[in-house]
């Protein structure tokens, strides 16, 4: 099988699966027995209240009508109404997602660089010392509840020694807005648009770069040569189509994503201050994710180091750091990359609860601060959400799996 | 590692099992009865401090261990009932029946497990029954994932196909046969999710979806003391906080150390 066909067949695997998903949670929230009006009031409101909010929310149609309703929904990108305010729930989930993404994004850097370096430093002094040491702190750091290593480390950096404000992602005012130029000074706009739009045209050198190694085009001068156009494009196509928008009123770029929206802004100080307040949440869920990666790595890297290339390749005299790092991390790397797919689901759920230990207003704090309001469709909302993009990051990180290994695909 | 587990989990269990005749006091008694400090720091009369309403930290330490372990049997239980009944039908009968459990149970095992574990435990509301089956239902697929690789492989295996020449039934091959040969990767799959199943009800606790505001537990008093956080009243976590991580490494060291007596590969 082509890559082209298994990336066909995986997508068409996963449209069962998010059906299957969706009807588990509409099963949990709406079928199962408890119903979500009756528990959202604790049985203390009037019956014809009760009745109004069933009809206001549809819950007092057949159950497989809502099923449908619910699915036709979600098509849409209507994730259902709050039972607090009857506001959509899909709006706040937008919202709240960036800031979840972006914990998620630094734990995860913190928890491979942590898992990668320990792993290997355990490998090589395999039932040492250091080896025994490692793999305490792996097991330490799997068994510790992530909300309670959150506590001590707001005890100890928050409390006692005062270097982190406890729990804020920005100060209010602090809160970067992204790109956003305005058409006042046209030359000094296009200026800036031209520079910003750099950063495309490497991108899309280095992709061509990237597809004509695998060609075995030499470097230089044909490999640059031929590459060269493709830095050209980029830079200027996205600068005219920046500044086209530019022109049409005001461009305004945010993703919500703080570190990335300062940059965009180019305020230093906001974003010193957004790495500031993503330094304990994403340490705390980056330690506690640690653990695996540590563990894994560990045995594949005992596994690499014996076998024959790598021996071979510290027969011909190479380097202690370049075999390690070079020559069996490489190989060991594809396991660690499956595990990084599987384990982004337990990332979300440990990012449920460093979001409360740390009042990051993500997707995760919402969750639970709707569990108190006992608002049971804005839950069902946040629940879906959850589930796909688990679902989807499995799909991309499966894709990416079959394309670094030929076997899968067979 | 297996020793040194079932030490602390032993140890746990006994603490737990026996606290009622070792608290100093009352671990649930409330103000209007106790006339503690509140919120002493740890002394030669409270070893761990008291917490907000002035109960000893250490009964409430020593005692606080019911609720998490009851829960974490339980799931462990559930899960035996659910999962690997289904598990061992479904790969042994193969098929439809093999494909369509296959996906469920994948879907379930997709999802974040501690957020499926809240949406059961918000429907289902407190309890200690309750928590365990939300934690059930989340971990019942890496036991049919487990036993249905296992199956998969011992299916093939010559033992197996002899049974079946010899015109042994399928219930007797599935139980007789297959069933002792998966036994032990069940039990490493039981011991992991026992420490899972214990990370996951302390998350459930904090979240709001405890057992209880009357029964002393690590969970609850973990919640509690970090609204006490910013006073810097450090003793109200720590001590429950350590407890818990000790039961769960406790189950984590047994499970490591079972997979790698299964396992052992890389002993040379």
């Amino acid at each position: 099988m082509g890559l082209r066909s298994y990336i066909i067949a995986r997508v068409l695997l996963t449209i069962p699966m998010i059906l299957l998903l969706l009807s588990i949670v509409f099963v949990v929230i709406r079928v199962m027995p408890g119903d979500p009006v009756a528990l959202h009031f604790e049985r203390r409101a009037s019956e014809e209240a009760m009745e109004e909010m069933r009809t206001r929310l549809g819950l007092d149609k057949p159950l497989y009508i809502q099923y449908f309703e619910y699915l036709g929904g979600l098509l849409k990108g209507d994730f259902g109404k709050s039972m607090q305010d009857y506001s959509p729930v899909g709006q706040q989930i937008f919202s709240a997602f960036p800031a979840t993404l972006e914990l998620a994004i630094f734990s995860v850097l913190i928890a491979i660089i942590v898992g990668i370096l320990l792993g290997v430093r355990a490998s090589q002094s395999y039932n040492s010392l250091q080896d025994h040491s490692i793999r305490v702190f792996g097991i330490i750091a799997y068994a510790i509840p992530v909300f309670f290593l959150g506590m001590i480390f707001q005890l100890i950096f928050g409390v006692e020694l005062g270097w982190f404000s406890t729990g804020l992602r920005t100060r209010p005012t602090m809160e970067p807005y992204g790109l956003t130029l305005y058409l006042d000074d046209p030359a000094g706009g296009f200026v800036t648009v031209l520079l910003l739009s750099l950063p495309v045209g490497l991108v899309s050198w280095a992709l061509c770069f990237v597809v004509l190694k695998r060609r075995r085009v030499k470097f230089w001068p044909r490999g640059f040569l031929l590459s060269l156009p493709a830095f050209l494009a980029g830079w200027i196509v996205w600068t005219f189509a920046a500044w086209h928008f530019i022109s049409v009123g005001v461009l305004h770029m945010s993703t919500g994503l703080f570190t990335i929206d300062s940059l965009l802004e180019g305020n230093i100080v906001k974003f010193v201050e957004a790495l500031k307040g993503l330094c304990l949440p994403s340490l705390t869920l980056g330690v506690v994710l640690s653990g695996v990666f540590i563990r894994l790595t560990r045995s594949n890297m005992l596994e690499t180091l014996r076998v024959d290339y790598v021996t071979a390749a510290r027969a011909r005299g190479l380097k202690e750091r370049a075999v390690v790092y070079g020559y069996a991390l490489r190989n060991a790397f594809l396991p660690i990359l499956t595990m990084m797919g599987l384990q982004f689901a337990t990332l979300l759920g440990g990012a449920v609860l460093t979001e409360t230990t740390f009042s990051w207003p993500g997707l995760g704090r919402y969750l639970v601060s709707r569990i108190n309001y006992r608002d049971y469709t804005a839950i069902q909302g946040a629940v879906v959400y959850f589930g796909l993009i688990v679902a989807l990051v499995n799909l991309v990180v499966d894709i990416f799996y079959a394309y670094l290994d030929p076997r899968i695909r067979l | 590692m297996v020793l040194i587990g079932s030490v602390i989990v032993s140890s746990i269990v006994i603490m737990t099992l026996i606290s009622p005749w070792i608290a100093p006091s009352d671990p649930t008694a409330a103000p209007p009865v106790i006339d503690n400090p509140l919120r002493a720091p740890p002394s030669w009369e409270f070893p761990m401090g008291t917490n907000k309403l002035g109960q000893d930290m250490l009964s409430r330490v020593l005692c606080g261990g019911a609720v998490m372990l009851q829960v974490a049997v339980l799931s462990v239980f559930f899960c035996f009932l659910i999962g690997v009944p289904i598990g061992l039908l479904a790969s042994y009968t193969g098929g439809m029946l093999d494909k369509v459990c296959s996906l469920v149970m994948d879907s379930f095992y997709a999802f974040p497990g501690l957020v499926l574990a809240i949406a059961i435990a918000a429907m289902m509301g407190r309890g200690v029954v309750n928590m365990a089956i939300s934690i059930a239902v989340v971990y019942v697929p890496s036991y049919f994932r487990v036993i249905r690789s296992q199956v998969l492989t011992i299916k093939e295996l010559p033992y197996t196909e002899a049974a079946q020449a010899t015109g042994a039934k399928g219930r007797t091959i599935l139980l007789r046969y297959i069933l002792p040969n998966v036994v032990p990767s069940i039990v490493v799959v039981a011991t992991v999710n026992f420490a899972d199943a214990i990370l996951t009800a302390a998350g459930l606790t904090f979240v709001g979806l405890g057992v209880g505001i009357d029964v002393p537990d690590w969970g609850w008093d973990l919640t509690k003391g970090f609204q006490l956080l910013p006073s810097g009243a450090w003793w109200v976590i720590t001590f429950p906080g350590i407890m818990i991580v000790l039961l769960a490494l406790g189950f984590t060291l047994i499970g490591e150390g079972l997979s790698e007596l299964l396992n052992p590969r890389l002993e040379q």
